[in-house]
């Protein structure tokens, strides 16, 4: 390891900073604030924007995140030996990637268009708000940019080679901050910037991700609840799984 | 069968005045916050009208409440499970704030501050969503009265078919009468199958339905989902927020702020027992006119020594199956039924329910020349003078004009025989038998619809001892809260003290 201190500074002590803000925060978030914890929907003020915006923003994120998965996760040998060469990965993912990100850069904006321009909108926009909209398009900026300008019209660049090593060495316990360092600015500035998005996660609306209500899907649908069960779930949340469910149709 | 308890509401729309009581009581205590100012937890419309939020009984537009699919199961109007999980990023089916009405507040400061000058200053309307200056084109019951009537009533879902048509164009002899409207807390609960969070409950031991505002995420399915809609999305914390049957009150044994508050004293509450295991059967009924007999048949008789037996072996205590006995609810909805349902087919199961009004019919008694007095030239009319009474079904029996008819007849032969009672005769008991009445149930009947004491109106046991820690927890935390910062967010409500019954008095309502 040959690295400069300040390569260790932005790609050692910042993500784990980052990473570890988001673990405490989120424990901390999920036990004071459960009053807080929501999605915050504003359809009632404003569902024109929000008609399109919303799920394309969402889908498209989910596309992006499944990219980002594969791309930062798994090593390139792996795809390589399951028999898919780099050039077809590579056409894959420019693709399904410009897809997805167009979708999602699309629906961002029309989300922010919405908060700007809709008084009632900006009127209810809190700080965390005020705070989570440029962070997130700006890491979504950054990283459409870094593929739209050297994958899709520069020479091309593997990422899998430098970021991702990095990215799974900071999982690993093994940081590589070496195989970043040398990677295009808008790489590396992509990468800070998703940082500290992980970082303001758990102190923004983006905690509603957790709260994705698959449960739903095998519920019963009538709950009920004994009314001591019920207020003591009232006074802390922690106690709402003892809180009996039951079939009633 | 698994004997339940509910509280339960009935309203006596003869009564009602429309004085708008208990829509303002309801809303200084509970919604008198910032992202609720829309919400009435507790509103009165005029009928025929569009009602709140405008045209919310239109199912075809909202999808609200259940409906049943080709092979005759019960599914929720908007839609199956995943179909719900996929319109969480943009509910198609959301009434938006113009539906409501925009909340405003008037410039009250200038009325004191604006320079001296020639004009009187005036206090402007607000918007309290932007701030700004606006002008006031719609609210809660715009049509207050029939105030607009000919412009906005036939918008009414209610006035479809052939007769609605006359009620359109007869407009200079139309009939009104007020619907005070709150959560109906239904057997069921539509917003509570829909809510993705499971957020959303109904109470074992009252039936109360509560949002847990601690649970609740925001996906405002419930919204779509109650045909009445009354879940609100507050829009300042974006949780919903509902109707919680004065549930402090009712634990310690008082009536809700509406019924407390009524003027017209039309209100009456009171337990009904259910068989929980039969609610999903009776709301499945395939015929939709049959579904206000279904719900009947899922209420238990009080009285009964079986149903005694298994209410006991449900943990139901022996003072609310005293209360159960003495429920005017039950002897409304159940032993004379006088009171039905609004929109039984809606299949939520709803369990505030309507003593339909004579008013309407009386009034078209005596334009067509009648004397409203003469239960014979009432009875002519209830058969004859289908406006009115087309109108009722549509409200309150899915359209079956002779269970209506039945109620109206019922409460026009009850009064001919009271008024005679009164006046020192013997009053005339074949129009009494005709209807189903002996005597004895004429003046039981009249003692609950027309004296109407306190004590008979509101029969509610208090809540148990044995939960007297699930009570004490109130004071930590009160289930509707405003936004901003935790430390601000404490709403503290005035906790009622709990009225525990001595020995000598009966449970529930004043001796």
């Amino acid at each position: 390891m040959n690295a400069s201190g300040t390569d260790l500074l932005l790609w050692v002590a910042f993500p784990y900073i980052c990473l570890a803000v988001f673990a405490v925060g989120h424990v901390w978030r999920y036990r004071q604030d459960q009053f807080g914890w929501t999605s915050r929907t504003s359809q009632l003020l404003e569902h024109r924007w929000l008609r399109w915006g919303s799920p394309l923003f969402h889908l498209g994120a989910f596309m992006v995140i499944a990219g980002h998965v594969v791309g930062l996760a798994v090593p390139a040998s792996w795809t390589e030996a399951a028999g898919i060469s780099e050039h077809m990965y590579h056409t894959t993912a420019v693709w399904a990637g410009s897809v997805a990100g167009v979708a999602m850069v699309t629906g961002l904006g029309m989300l922010c268009a919405r908060r700007l321009l809709s008084r009632r909108i900006r009127l209810g926009t809190d700080r965390s708000d005020k705070v989570l909209f440029p962070l997130l398009s700006a890491t979504v900026l950054l990283g459409i940019s870094a593929t739209a300008a050297h994958n899709v019209f520069g020479g091309g660049y593997d990422y899998r080679e430098t970021v991702s090593v990095w990215f799974r060495g900071v999982f690993t316990l093994q940081p590589q901050p070496e195989a970043i360092s040398g990677a295009p600015l808008l790489f590396q500035l992509h990468a800070l910037s998703a940082c500290l998005l992980f970082a303001f996660w758990p102190f923004s609306r983006l905690v509603h991700v957790w709260s994705a209500p698959i449960g739903y899907l095998v519920r019963p649908y009538v709950v009920y609840r004994h009314r001591a069960a019920a207020r003591a779930t009232v006074v802390r949340g922690a106690s709402a799984r003892e809180a009996r469910t039951r079939r009633a149709a | 069968m698994r004997v339940m308890a509910q509280i339960a509401m009935v309203m006596n729309l003869d009564k009602c005045i429309g004085c708008h009581t208990c829509s303002v009581t309801c809303k200084q205590t509970w919604t008198n916050r910032t992202g609720v100012e829309y919400a009435w937890f507790n509103n009165v419309e005029t009928k025929p009208g569009v009602g709140y939020p405008r045209r919310y009984e239109d199912q075809e537009q909202w999808k609200g409440g259940w409906t049943l699919d080709r092979k005759g199961r019960l599914v929720l109007r908007s839609g199956g499970r995943l179909k719900r999980l996929l319109s969480l990023f943009s509910n198609p089916d959301l009434p938006s704030i113009e539906d409501y009405y925009e909340p405003v507040t008037y410039d009250y400061d200038n009325l004191v501050s604006a320079p001296a000058g020639p004009d009187m200053p005036v206090a402007r309307p607000r918007s309290v969503l932007t701030g700004q200056p606006t002008s006031i084109t719609w609210g809660a019951n715009w049509e207050d009265g029939l105030g607009g009537a000919s412009e906005h009533a036939g918008g009414d879902p209610n006035l479809t078919g052939e007769w609605a048509r006359k009620v359109k164009f007869e407009f200079e002899q139309t009939f009104m009468f007020h619907l005070p409207r709150l959560c109906e807390h239904c057997l069921n609960p539509a917003c509570v199958s829909a809510c993705p969070s499971g957020a959303m409950y109904k109470r074992e031991e009252d039936g109360i339905v509560l949002v847990d505002q601690d649970r609740c995420r925001g996906w405002r399915m419930c919204v779509t989902a109650c045909p009445y809609k009354k879940v609100y999305v507050n829009h300042a914390t974006g949780k919903a927020e509902k109707c919680t049957f004065c549930f402090p009150r009712i634990e310690a044994g008082q009536p809700t702020v509406c019924s407390e508050t009524c003027v017209g004293r039309l209100r009456y509450l009171g337990l009904l027992l259910y068989d929980a295991d039969k609610v999903g059967e009776a709301a499945a009924t395939p015929n939709e006119q049959d579904l206000l007999d279904a719900q009947r048949g899922v209420f238990l008789d009080p009285f009964d020594p079986g149903v005694i037996a298994a209410a006991r072996e449900s943990g139901i205590p022996e003072d609310w199956l005293d209360a159960a006995r003495r429920s005017p609810v039950y002897a409304l909805v159940s032993k004379y039924k006088v009171a039905l349902p609004l929109h039984p087919e809606y299949r939520t199961l709803p369990m505030v329910w309507y003593v339909p009004p004579l008013s309407p019919v009386l009034d078209a008694v005596t334009s067509a020349g009648g004397n409203q007095d003469d239960p014979d030239h009432v009875f002519a009319a209830v058969t004859r003078l289908r406006i009115p009474l087309e109108y009722l079904a549509e409200l309150f029996t899915a359209g079956d004009t002779d269970v209506v008819g039945g109620v109206l007849m019922k409460l026009t032969a009850l009064r001919s025989f009271m008024r005679e009672r009164t006046l020192g005769e013997a009053g005339d008991e074949s129009a009494l038998k005709a209807v189903g009445l002996t005597a004895r149930e004429a003046e039981d009947l009249h003692r609950l619809l027309a004296v109407a004491k306190y004590s008979d109106r509101y029969v509610v046991p208090a809540a148990h001892k044995e939960d007297a820690a699930a009570l004490t927890a109130m004071e930590n935390r009160c289930p509707v809260e405003s936004s901003g910062e935790p430390a601000e967010r404490k709403v503290m409500l005035g906790i009622p003290t709990l009225r525990r019954r001595d020995p000598e008095a009966p449970a529930g309502g004043h001796a």
